[in-house]
């Protein structure tokens, strides 16, 4: 075995030498452990440094609780309002043809393009007190900034393209040739979209629903400029983290900080296992992100 | 169940597809679209599906105006080029689709759906396999399952694009007999749309043949083959040698020498002379015979093909031979088309871009 290891090349044409390649993977494994392993230990370590029983009192404490609340229940809302939003854009563009479809391609990309902080500022604008709708609002007793309607628009606005993103380029590759068979076996336009173009991307779909749903728990600026911050009321999970590190609450912080880093390895296991399980299927909205 | 077409014509953004097609199928025949890519079939049977409209013009189903009605009320089989199997589906739940889409009063219970699922994977000679993925099949079986697809509900009529398209020579050939037989087990009017002479020549019983979003002929193989209307339909239809020639006082030569054919009714003056490689007779030295001079002898299959160039314009024409003939083939040879269509010349633009010809028109 060992001879015959030998005689082969040891290197191909496009391989490297052997010190340049220990260089390289030792440049890639250190920056790899110092800004990604080391920060996530970081949070965990800190979190539990007063012990579990600290642990378990800083993410049940009433505050933690109410702001663990109000970013399941703006998720709950955000979610799959997208996902609705995302499969009919997605719908609309890769099985249709119609004036102006490279306008809303690019308008739907528009919150990737524009700071959170601005989305944040632009519902201010508009429903604020002192906005457009401001004082017709607060005539009507109706509440958007500084409460829970605020948060759910601005978390919407900034998750707006995940789900139409990861739809469009699989349903525009896969064309309309198996909806033309299930139309002219008589199926309904429902029908055909219930049985054959929703099965055709269900995958894409829980990828893109995984990626809006990291995001629209995760949102900080967008939210942080429509909340108030009001502790117990409007407070989501992230600005619940800044608010205790502001306070020198570090273990606090961190406790709150971890629930949010184990949602994102969550996220990226589930999306690993898709990717691995499904791959071909996702290949044509891959490299996007 | 007959369909009349009349002057239809579809623009796709202004590009035209069709110009004025009118065409008459009978119930229970099998025809065939054939031409080149660009020539208008696809779009001709995607029109009689209801898949596109068309810009101008009517589609009849027997009495009914189809124009009225959308590809689900239309009730056509159509088999598509990709087959379009669902992919998340199994074979059986593939061909019961259309039975199970219909709505509740007209949707037979589960059990006959699955009955005539069987039973038609029998008649694709494909039992046993309900189980089974489109992925999980070979190419030749997605197109049966396809066709079972399409003939579960029951179509009034069946259109095929590009049936065979995908598949290797050996599996065409096998079902492009199956698939005659299956029609004539079955009786439905079928349509398929075809880029291959041979194979609608040989399945078809009428052939229209289409260049350019008009159709150039319909008939049946026989017809077309013997008689083709036009030199695209000669050249398009078999391999095809041509000749420049003229007509004077019911006489036809070429380069001033007379030939012992026939006019064929054309008028005096400049004609293109279309023959077939095994269309052609080498024959002794006389008067009223072509001469040429042989370039290449090469053996092709069970036949020896022979090469000449003909006249002062050297216009290539190739000849095919039984393996066994006794002429000697070398230096100079004379020939005599048995099979030939004469057709009065037009100006060389429109003739050297194979455009249609005014024949009979």
């Amino acid at each position: 075995m060992s001879s015959e290891r030998r005689h082969r090349p040891v290197a191909s044409a496009t391989t490297e030498s052997t010190p340049l390649r220990v260089t390289l993977i030792a440049v890639a494994l250190v920056f790899f452990a110092l800004f990604l392993l080391l920060p996530l230990l970081l949070v965990f370590t800190e979190a539990l440094r007063a012990g579990l029983a600290g642990y378990v009192k800083a993410i049940t404490e009433p505050d933690a609780l109410a702001a663990i609340r109000l970013t399941l229940t703006v998720a709950a809302i955000a979610v799959p309002a997208n996902m609705i939003f995302g499969i009919a854009a997605a719908w609309a563009i890769a099985k249709f043809d119609f004036k102006g479809k490279s306008f809303v391609i690019t308008l739907i990309d528009l919150p990737f393009s524009v700071s959170p902080v601005i989305s944040g500022l632009v519902y201010v604008l508009l429903f604020g007190a002192q906005g457009y709708f401001g004082p017709w609002l607060s005539a009507h007793n109706v509440e958007i900034i500084f409460a829970l309607p605020g948060i759910v628009l601005a978390t919407m606005f900034v998750t707006f393209p995940f789900v139409a993103r990861e739809l469009i380029p699989l349903m525009q590759q896969q064309g309309t040739g198996d909806e033309e068979a299930a139309l002219s076996l008589g199926a309904s336009g429902f029908k055909t979209f219930l049985y054959v173009t929703l099965p055709n991307a269900k995958w894409a779909l829980l990828y893109g629903v995984l990626l809006c749903n990291a995001r629209a728990m995760g949102e900080f600026g967008a939210v942080a400029v429509v909340s108030g911050k009001i502790r117990g009321v409007t407070n989501t999970m992230p600005l619940h983290v800044e608010i205790l590190y502001n306070e020198y609450a570090f273990t606090a912080a961190f406790a709150v900080a971890s629930l949010l880093a184990l949602l994102a390895l969550f996220t990226l296991a589930v999306k690993a296992l898709l990717e691995w399980r499904y791959g071909d299927q996702l290949a044509a909205s891959n490299g996007r992100h | 169940m007959e369909i009349r077409i009349r002057n239809v014509r579809k623009e796709f953004e202004r590009y035209p597809a069709l110009h004025g097609v009118s065409l008459d199928i009978h119930s229970g025949e099998l025809i065939a679209l054939l031409g080149p890519s660009g020539s208008g079939k696809t779009t001709l049977l995607r029109l009689i599906a209801g898949l596109e409209w068309p810009t101008e013009g009517s589609i009849f189903f027997g009495e009914d105006d189809a124009s009225s009605m959308n590809v689900q009320e239309r009730n056509i089989g159509f088999v598509f080029q990709s087959y379009a199997l669902f992919k998340h589906m199994t074979v059986a739940d593939n061909i019961g689709f259309g039975l199970r889409v219909r709505p509740r009063g007209a949707r037979p219970p589960s059990a006959e759906i699955r009955r005539r699922a069987s039973e038609l994977l029998d008649l694709v000679q494909l039992s046993g396999l309900e189980s089974r993925f489109p992925a999980q099949l070979s190419g030749g079986q997605r197109q049966r399952v396809a066709l079972a697809r399409a003939l579960a509900i029951e179509p009034r009529v069946l259109l095929l694009d590009e049936p065979f398209g995908a598949l290797d020579a050996k599996v065409r050939r096998e079902l492009r007999q199956w698939l005659r037989e299956l029609h004539d087990k079955t009786g439905h009017t079928t349509v398929f749309v075809t880029h291959d002479q041979e194979e609608a020549l040989e399945l078809a019983d009428r052939v229209v043949v289409m260049s350019q979003g008009r159709i150039e002929q319909v008939g049946t193989p026989d017809e077309i083959y013997d008689r083709p209307n036009s030199p695209f339909v000669f050249s398009f239809i078999g391999e095809t040698s041509e000749l420049p020639a003229s007509v004077a006082d019911g006489r036809v030569s070429i380069d001033g020498q007379s030939v012992d054919i026939g006019v064929a009714g054309v008028a005096d003056g400049a004609a293109r002379l279309l023959m077939r490689p095994n269309g052609i007779d080498v024959v002794e030295e006389r008067p009223g015979t072509i001469a040429g001079d042989v370039i290449a002898v090469r053996r092709s299959g069970g036949w020896r093909r022979v090469e000449l160039l003909i006249g002062a314009g050297r216009h290539r024409v190739e000849v095919e031979l039984p393996v066994d003939a006794t002429q000697n083939l070398t230096g100079r040879l004379h020939i005599l088309p048995r099979h030939w269509q004469l057709y009065p010349a037009v100006a060389l633009s429109q003739a050297s871009l194979g455009a249609s010809l005014p024949a009979t028109e």
